[in-house]
């Protein structure tokens, strides 16, 4: 019950006073509370654990962590050409 | 999103293993305390890229594991009453109480629903007025925003046919049983990222500071891991004891604060038993005052239990990194994932379910070995 899974919200509603949302999960759409997440917008990816967005994903910060990782210098050989493979 | 695969690149992995055997001259025991980064080290084998010597053990972070036999026999007790709609995530069902679980009493008549959210119980307790409608608000810091959350919007809407039944536990205080304990053999901690996310990495630098372990925040993909693992072994060659956030792109320092708020106003911080651990003191929220009028171990009286635990399950041990499954005699004999002995062979984030799904018969093999 504990796994808190990534998804992106796709519709911002409102439901009984409370800010809710549509969020889907790679095909699964789930209606989420997003009471927690005020700062959340359409499009964000959310981390949601049972039926609540807890945090937003800060894709920057996690291109960021990759490119370190990159840097680590052993990757070059492996992954040539394809770093920046695109969507 | 594309980034979220990358996090599963064997690639990076394998140059994160490497890193990992050039930086450690000996050997180091570090614990990672969530239930889901157990599953996720076994399931795509980080324990087995780390050199010989560096040991993982996994830590209480399993809120099905830890729940007390207590509130799991008052919770059969509650499901039991007439009239009583009982809620729960699904794997609390096949949990052991003293004589019976969930699932059992749900098969001989007892209305036990499993719901993937606190408000899906809210949207039951709306829809039948007339039932008693009782969720069971168990886990740590990630489920608790949840369960706080479901409690106030029962509140405000007056919804008194809704309560809760609550037993949620917090990291930090088991961090500090832990490093406290007797036989302790923990030098660093993982600390699971998404308890960070809602209590923030505030919390850590005291306990770092004064047990002397290096504690870094980690996330559950596999490179999470291993880069987790890497800055904690990172600061034991060194000597340091700092919190460092591996897992930035979603753990801020603050938490947040909104899921925050709602805690504070909905629970407070109690002494808290857990399951084969004991006591351990402001370890637990239970509803705070203004909200008791929500708490269903008030409202249905089921007189006094008397709970038995079986005399064979050590996962009390296992918990606390002090045995790893196979070591207990019942593994993967009398007890496994459909004969279950103790929780953390049932649930899905239990050390004891994680090495028997995964084929581990013995530390640091494959199954394979086992023998050998
Ligand atoms: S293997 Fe079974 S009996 Fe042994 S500690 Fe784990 S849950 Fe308990």
């Amino acid at each position: 019950m504990c796994l808190a899974v990534p998804g992106r919200i796709e519709q911002i509603s409102e439901a009984q006073g409370t800010r809710m949302g549509r969020v889907n999960f790679g095909g699964i759409v789930k209606e989420v509370c997003l009471a927690f997440v005020p700062e959340a917008q359409v499009g964000d990816y959310t981390i949601v654990h049972v039926g609540f967005a807890l945090s937003t994903i800060d894709e920057a910060e996690a291109r960021q962590t990759l490119e370190t990782f990159r840097a680590l210098g052993v990757l070059e050989e492996e992954l040539s050409g394809d770093v920046e493979g695109g969507e | 999103m594309k980034y979220l695969d990358e996090f599963r690149d064997g690639a990076i992995a394998r140059a994160l293993a490497d890193e990992i055997r050039q930086i450690v001259t000996k050997p180091w025991v570090v614990m990672e305390v969530c239930g889901g980064q157990t599953h996720s080290i076994l399931r795509n084998g980080v324990d087995q890229l780390l050199p010989e010597g560096v040991e993982l053990v996994h830590g209480p972070g399993c809120p099905v594991c830890v729940t007390p036999l207590e509130v799991i026999d008052r919770a059969l007790a509650i499901a039991q009453k007439p009239g009583v709609i009982f809620c729960s995530f699904g794997d609390m069902l096949r949990v052991p109480g003293s004589s019976t679980d969930l699932f059992r009493v749900k098969a001989e008549g007892a209305d036990v629903r499993i719901v993937y959210s606190p408000l899906d119980a809210l949207t039951l307790a709306r829809r039948d007025r007339d039932r008693q409608v009782v969720f069971f608000g168990i886990g740590f810091e990630t489920t608790a925003p949840a369960n706080a959350m479901a409690v106030k919007l029962a509140s405000d809407e007056g919804l008194d046919n809704f309560s809760m039944l609550v037993s949620h536990v917090l990291v930090p205080p088991a961090i500090e049983a832990i490093c406290r304990s007797k036989g302790n053999r923990v030098q660093g901690f993982l600390a699971a990222g998404h308890v960070c996310t809602v209590m923030g990495t505030r919390q850590y630098p005291a306990i770092a500071e004064r047990y002397g372990v290096p504690i870094v925040v980690t996330g559950f993909e596999p490179i999470d891991l291993l880069e987790g693992i890497r800055r904690a072994l990172v600061q034991l060659e060194r000597g340091e004891a700092r919190v460092e956030n591996a897992y930035a792109r979603v753990v801020s320092e603050e938490g947040n604060p909104a899921a925050r708020a709602v805690l504070d106003e909905v629970f407070e911080v109690t002494d808290q038993s857990w399951r084969g651990i004991g006591r351990i003191p402001q370890s637990g929220w239970r509803l705070a005052p203004s909200y008791r009028g929500f708490d269903a171990a008030e409202r249905f009286d089921v007189g006094a239990i008397r709970t038995v635990e079986s005399p064979e399950c050590r996962s009390g041990e296992v918990l606390q990194g002090l045995i790893t499954p196979p070591e207990c005699a019942a593994f993967g004999t009398v007890c496994t994932p459909r004969t279950p002995l103790g929780a953390t062979m049932v649930s899905s984030e239990g050390a004891c379910a994680a090495y028997f799904l995964n084929g581990r018969r013995k530390r640091g093999t494959n199954g394979v070995a086992a023998h050998a």
